[in-house]
């Protein structure tokens, strides 16, 4: 649905650009390319090692790791375990689904899902190239400090 | 030859996955089952995202990016930097290049880091995800905090980046490609 709407967009846009100027459109399709070209042997190096990462990460062994009575402990564990870890959202939440049944806690769910999300050491050369070292470390770093306040809230809001 | 150099860590990561199928074959096929997810949303993801990225670079000004998201823009500029990260798709990396673009139009740092933190965060696909699978208290719960902590580490970040710095990354920008 939501991909839909995206190439909807994308296509209509194209087609104004093609009839209001050929050669602007040519200029815009090879700059798309070169900044995609850009990211791309970073990119599917990325891809392979997630793909790796998750195949060794077996949900029972997460779950015995951050089970609902590893406390806050297991929430700093899962926070690591996250920051390894940058899932793509169609396996991050099925997976998380799965950890819950499997007697993962909430508060170290939130902690996963929030580093999973926010911190990546393995697209941090790649953040790098973009942002510069100092700026990375601070937003990776910021990022993990606030996935113990989600991990903290959630624990309090979704037990109840 | 330097097509091999710029790819070889990706050749890399690839072997790797080769020598975990030798050494165990379910692994293998789960990470490969994996893999080709990635690669099949990248693909369908990717085009559209960057098709529209060059059409931005080409048709809209720098003084219209500049008045609605630029140094004078206020909260509207931040608002309009929050919808476009969490509308947006595809995983935290391909953030990067968008704000790429964004610098390259002159769009306030403050507001760069609000898309960032929102594509991270608050996607909207990303929230379909985690609404059926975790339920509604605890998407509901996490996208209030999100919204709280992307702004406050926008701030911060933002204190923390020195003036010259901030132009040092516009001016590395601008040189890509």
């Amino acid at each position: 649905m939501h991909t839909k709407i995206f190439y909807g967009v994308t296509i209509v846009l194209l087609t104004l650009s093609l009839i209001k100027d050929r050669g602007k459109t040519k200029k815009a399709l090879i700059k798309a390319w070169k900044s995609l070209e850009n990211i791309l042997p970073q990119m599917l190096a990325m891809i392979v090692a997630i793909g790796l990462i998750i195949a060794l990460l077996s949900p029972e062994t997460i779950s015995r790791i951050i089970g609902g009575s590893s406390g806050w402990w297991g929430v700093l564990l899962a926070a690591i375990l996250g920051s390894v870890t940058l899932m793509p959202a169609f396996v991050a939440f099925p997976m998380a689904a799965v950890l819950l049944q499997n007697g993962a806690g909430y508060m170290q769910l939130a902690a996963f899902v929030s580093t999973l999300t926010m911190v990546g050491l393995i697209t941090f050369p790649m953040e790098v190239r973009f942002f510069g070292r100092k700026m990375t470390i601070w937003r990776n770093a910021l990022a993990f400090v606030f996935a113990f306040l989600v991990a903290l809230v959630i624990g309090k809001v979704v037990v109840l | 030859m330097k097509l091999l150099k710029r790819y070889s860590i990706a050749l890399a990561a690839l072997l790797l996955f080769g020598l975990l199928f030798f050494y165990n074959r379910d692994l293998g096929q789960e990470a490969s089952g994996t893999i080709l997810m990635s690669l099949k949303e990248m693909a369908t993801i990717l085009p559209p995202v960057f098709i529209l990225l060059g059409l931005l670079d080409v048709w809209v000004p720098r003084g219209t990016m500049v008045k609605y998201m630029g140094k004078d823009s206020g909260v509207m500029g931040a608002v309009l930097a929050f919808v476009l990260g969490s509308a947006a798709a595809g995983p935290l990396y391909v953030s990067f290049p968008v704000a790429a673009a964004l610098m390259k139009k002159d769009v306030k740092f403050f507001n760069v880091l609000i898309m960032v933190g929102a594509w991270s965060s608050a996607k909207i696909p990303m929230l379909i995800f985690e609404y059926s699978s975790l339920g509604p208290r605890f998407m509901l719960t996490r996208l209030a905090l999100s919204i709280l902590i992307v702004i406050i580490i926008a701030l911060v970040l933002n204190s923390v980046m020195k003036d010259d710095e901030v132009r040092e990354i516009y001016r590395k920008v601008r040189e890509m490609e």
